[in-house]
């Protein structure tokens, strides 16, 4: 890498269902006001803007260009991004690639959504897929991972009752995070009884559809070090696309996340991801899927990560701090919900997560984007160089 | 910074106003495949690092229809990213994944099938929800609303507007990808049809076209180990305009200006008009050509329209702008700005068949997005 770069600011909107009160423009502001008071910087300060959301989704073509005046930033480099589901992890991944070029200063980094102005189940479900193949199935992300789940349960011996255990811890989580959307105080008996879409999966289960913008703040070292006390330094990075995972994929369960992570390991050097990573921000769609997303991250052994709910290890201050924020389930702003990832981790990293910091000294964190059916980026934050 | 950024291959499909044989994943396939062959790269260790697309989904049909890579090309398990902006974006990106050192090799494609989508409709999707598109502004309202502003203010005439047409079309007869080639006159621009006025319907790029682009590229080393001819790219800036047209000078284009600086101050370029040999600018309606020339320095403000009185930018010229045909000839928008860097990677190659432009060694090419060229991105070249 040409410099090595860091975090020094990050923000997020209180995520709602609805937010009829602003505009897009104006909900993307908000984020970006709170990064750039989080980071002590103006616009002046930022010399390069990339953004995007998943805007299929949200009904719009081009939103960059009025967002941009929004936020008070004619005249600044910049462009949009957009990968489906994994949008904001690639637009982090172009913040950290443009920002270790060295010929810019600072680079924001922004992405959004805001589900309650479009009907997104186009982009999200059959829209996105290819119309000769998969396409022709009745494919959404309720039904993908509705057969990725029963598939991980026939193998693993885990139960509906297990699934729900995570939606339920992923619920605690969230009760501690005051940016989360949904903060239900649910029991294992209220998930159970609850709606069912697609069996396994009931409502409860699925990520909501959520208006929300995440940003941050990407400079080269020497930059970071001026402006911040407490820089994220980002370790690595990496964007995993798949196609066609869903006829492609030898085992109907897994995604590219365990691919993905290897290779980043590999890079860095880690051999015990459970003890040299500290914090755990995973893009988890569905609560089923952080069971899976534990094992491939390196967790656990295949197909046992359900016993390590049924054993109450995973939380905020468990054995296996995993989505401390309360994770996707609880708020899902799609472009940007890889962003709020990212930031949560940095937060974490910082130590001014509040009341859903991780005790304990963080000295690593991984976040990641998933998208489509199996796509991932990592993006791997250390407090130490 | 790492080091120089090489591009190594470039491919292009004929440019046709209904494709209607080819699935975008078809015409992904015909120019990924064209530039792996032609640097023997494959998706491996040691082979293409990364990709990025660029499209819009609402001009590909399918949402995020750069997945097809994975199907198409084997970009199976790989650094895979888009940009939603000109095709020139794309490259302005890659480059910018090699410079981090974070990649080697890049391949970048842009496909777009107009054929499947109203154009006007997205167009007006693109602008903003409450002030403009309540008004029915969309981008070739926006650009009659500019080219008005430009002519009048700086007294630019419908004829020198006219022979930008002209010229394109002539230039296009000598490329083999060009949609329209038709000979054309002033008079037979004048007369056609008022489309918005003052552009008429010769002086806007025809619409439908399909087609797509793709190239490599590679770091300097790599780069010097694939290619005996590389291509460097030497600047790139890009830069955001006002949104609201009423709250811009329309009839000068201050981004332009901006992106342009940015990118000549990383090349080192001072006078463009006489440091470059060709000129590759995205202009898709008459006027454009014009008054991007002003934005990229080749004149001074309002001198647009002397500037293609003086035969300057002819083939032949000093600077000749659009050998290939340019987007008046016939292009999808957004393969547009990456096809730009295609044709000037070929003119530095010397390449450019019955178009090249003997004894070329620097270009610029440009890329625009959004109304009345909102984002501008420059990049320049040197072989």
């Amino acid at each position: 890498m040409a410099e090595r770069i860091a975090i020094v600011g990050v923000g997020q909107t209180h995520h709602k269902s609805k937010r009829p009160d602003v505009t897009t423009a104006e909900l993307c502001a908000e984020a970006v006001e709170r990064c750039l008071e989080d980071a002590q910087m103006t616009m002046k300060d930022i010399d390069n803007i990339v953004m995007g959301s998943f805007e299929v989704a949200d009904g719009y073509y081009s939103p960059d260009k009025w967002i941009i005046p929004e936020l008070g930033a004619v005249g600044k480099s910049g462009f949009e991004l957009q990968n489906v589901g994994t949008t904001g992890g690639v637009i982090a991944a172009a913040s950290f690639n443009i920002a270790a070029t060295g010929l810019f200063d600072a680079v924001l980094c922004l992405a959004w959504q805001k589900m309650d102005e479009a009907a997104g189940a186009f982009g999200r479900g059959g829209g996105g897929a290819n119309e000769y193949w998969t396409g022709q199935f009745p494919m959404s992300p309720i039904t993908n991972f509705a057969r990725r789940t029963y598939a991980y349960m026939d193998r693993s011996g885990c139960t509906e009752e297990h699934i729900s255990m995570v939606r339920v811890k992923q619920d605690q989580c969230a009760m501690k995070n005051e940016y989360a959307q949904l903060r239900l105080g649910l029991t294992l008996e209220k998930v159970m009884n609850d709606v069912l879409l697609a069996w396994p999966i009931r409502r409860l289960h699925m990520c909501p559809t959520t208006a929300g913008a995440a940003a941050c703040i990407v400079c080269p070292e020497e930059k970071a070090k001026k402006v911040t006390k407490k820089p994220v330094w980002v370790e690595d990075w990496l964007t995993c696309h798949q196609g066609g995972a869903l006829t492609m994929a030898e085992d109907p369960t897994s995604s590219t996340l365990r691919y993905a992570c290897d290779a980043v390991y590999k890079r860095r050097g880690i051999t015990n991801p459970k003890k040299e990573i500290q914090a755990w921000e995973v893009y988890e769609p569905a609560s089923p899927a952080e069971l899976r997303w534990i094992e491939e991250v390196g967790i656990c052994e295949d197909y046992t990560a359900w016993k390590l709910f049924e054993q109450n290890k995973v939380g905020i201050d468990k054995e296996i701090p995993f989505n401390p924020s309360g994770g996707v389930t609880a708020t899902n702003p799609i472009g940007a919900t890889p962003v709020v990832r990212l930031v949560e981790a940095a937060l974490q990293v910082r130590g001014d997560a509040g009341e859903h910091q991780i005790p304990g000294k963080i000295d690593r964190a991984l976040a990641t984007g998933y998208g489509g059916q199996g796509e991932n980026v990592i993006m791997l934050l250390k407090k130490t160089l | 910074m790492a080091g120089r950024v090489g591009i190594v291959a470039v491919a292009q499909t004929k440019f046709e106003e209904k494709k209607l044989d080819n699935h975008v994943a078809e015409l992904m396939y015909d120019v990924t495949r064209d530039v792996m062959g032609q640097t023997g790269l494959e998706f491996k260790e040691g082979g293409i690092d990364s990709t990025v697309a660029a499209s819009y989904d609402l001009l590909s049909g399918p949402a995020g229809a750069y997945m097809f890579l994975g199907y198409v090309v084997g970009a199976y398990r790989r650094e895979d990213e888009r940009v939603l902006e000109d095709g020139s974006t794309a490259v302005y990106y890659g480059t910018m994944q090699i410079l981090s050192g974070h990649c080697d090799t890049v391949l970048l494609v842009a496909y777009t099938k107009e054929s499947a989508m109203n154009k006007n409709l997205y167009e007006w999707v693109g602008m903003d929800q409450i002030y403009q598109r309540r008004v029915g502004l969309d981008f070739v309202s926006a650009a009659g609303l500019q080219a008005m502003r430009y002519t009048t203010k700086y007294g630019i005439t419908p004829e020198q507007c006219a022979k930008v047409v002209v010229k394109a079309r002539k230039n296009a007869r000598n490329n083999p990808n060009a949609m329209c080639c038709d000979s054309l006159t002033v008079d037979d621009v004048l007369r056609s049809t008022m489309l918005c006025d003052p552009i008429r319907v010769q002086e806007a790029k025809p619409t439908p076209v399909d087609g797509a682009c793709a190239m490599i590229l590679a770091s300097e080393e790599r780069a010097k180990k694939i290619t005996d001819k590389p291509v460097w790219i030497t600047g790139l800036g890009t830069c955001y305009d006002q949104h609201e047209l009423g709250w811009r000078e329309l009839a000068d284009c201050e981004a332009l200006t901006t992106a342009a600086q940015r990118a000549y101050k990383m090349a080192g370029i001072k006078d463009p008009m006489k440091e470059f040999d060709v000129a590759e600018i995205s202009e898709q309606y008459s006027y454009q050509e014009l008054l991007w020339s002003e934005g990229l320095g080749f004149c001074s403000k309002g001198e647009g329209g002397k500037l293609i009185d003086s035969g300057k930018t002819d083939m032949g010229g000093q600077l000749p702008i659009n050998p290939s045909g340019g987007m008046l000839s016939g292009l999808p928008v957004c393969v547009s700005g990456m096809q730009r860097v295609a044709e000037c990677v070929l003119q530095l190659r010397g390449e450019g068949g019955a178009r090249q432009v003997s004894g070329a060694k620097k270009a610029v090419a440009h890329g625009v997005d959004g109304p009345a060229g909102q984002l501008h991105c420059v990049i320049t070249l040197e072989n």
